[in-house]
């Protein structure tokens, strides 16, 4: 691991019910060689200088009222839009786009998945935008493979959002086929900025070699790998 | 004083859960269903004379989410607007 590498300091805030923060934990860890610092939802404060946040996946505070509300509510989001704001990088997965859409980072609202079902297999993805920190190496409508887990990732916006997030290349990813009912298969959205990612397929759950492509493949890898490379050019 | 929220998906924003719920009913061989549409209500126990203007607060800022949602207030102590 490079010097930069080893001053990399992400957190992965853990709510009542999030249950990919482990996972996220790992992968941060795998790219970085440092442990990421988990944070806890009732804190009020994210610990000094940190370079990169998560917001797991998961179903927290069960899912009350709707997916992501009450965390996005909750005092930890506070310090994390304070944090965003002053251009930490912030990348939700899952509950954690939720999460992101709910405190109104991003644009737009997932809701439930148009089939009913739970969806849980792996998906294609198009890369669309390959300038932000989290899809720079990708090339433009490169298709990674990512497992999707859900029940409430219908992206929702309406024509005149979707049309300036489409002209401002904040669309990151689209599925390769219609998944789950959402607005132009939109499956990840970035910031104005291009420092907040909210997506549902977890690119933690794609780390492994391709020996073990059961486990998901390594194309998540390449997008911890991008906001690393990101931070080492920076 | 009691009040009472309803939220509802704003129209035009499909609603995955009112067709499922149409289709079940249509099963049971209920006839001339032409749309359902599913919504939450919330029931509030408030203090005596919380403004109109709090509660409006209460539904955009948690209750409801304004991207997809529309939102009615109705205060079941019979005065539209505390004095």
């Amino acid at each position: 691991m490079s010097i930069a590498n080893s001053r990399f300091r992400a957190g992965v805030v853990t709510f009542p019910g999030s249950n990919c923060d482990r996972d996220m934990a790992v992968a941060l860890e795998a790219i970085s060689g440092e442990p990421a610092i988990r944070i806890w939802h009732g804190d009020a404060d994210l610990p000094e200088g940190l370079d990169f946040i998560a917001l797991p996946g998961g179903f927290s505070y069960g899912d009350y009222l709707r997916s992501g509300a009450i965390a996005a509510r909750s005092p930890i989001l506070r310090a994390v839009v304070t944090a965003a704001e002053c251009g930490v990088p912030v990348l939700g997965v899952c509950n954690g786009f939720q999460v992101l859409t709910e405190s109104g980072l991003l644009p737009g609202a997932l809701m439930r998945n148009a089939g009913q079902t739970f969806v849980c297999r792996t998906v294609d993805l198009a890369v669309g935008n390959t300038a932000s920190i989290f899809t720079r190496n990708f090339a433009k409508d490169q298709t990674l493979r990512i497992p999707v887990a859900h029940h409430d990732g219908n992206y929702f916006a309406d024509d005149a959002t979707l049309d300036a997030l489409e002209a401002e290349d904040r669309v990151a990813f689209r599925y390769c086929e219609d998944v789950n009912g959402s607005r132009r298969n939109i499956a990840g959205v970035l910031s104005a900025n291009g420092r907040i990612l909210g997506m549902m397929p977890h690119p933690e759950r794609a780390m492994e070699p391709a020996a073990h492509r059961s486990l998901g493949g390594q194309d998540g890898l390449a997008l911890f790998e991008n906001v690393i490379d990101s931070m080492i050019a920076a | 004083m009691k009040v009472r929220i309803l939220v509802r998906l704003k129209p035009g924003v499909l609603d995955p859960q009112g067709r499922a719920v149409h289709h079940s009913l249509d099963g049971l061989g209920f006839d001339g269903i032409e749309d359902v549409r599913v919504g939450r209500m919330i029931e509030m126990d408030v203090a005596e004379g919380t403004s109109n203007a709090t509660l409006t607060k209460m539904c955009e800022q948690l209750l409801a989410n304004m991207v997809i949602e529309d939102y009615s207030i109705e205060r079941l102590d019979g005065v539209r607007e505390p004095a």
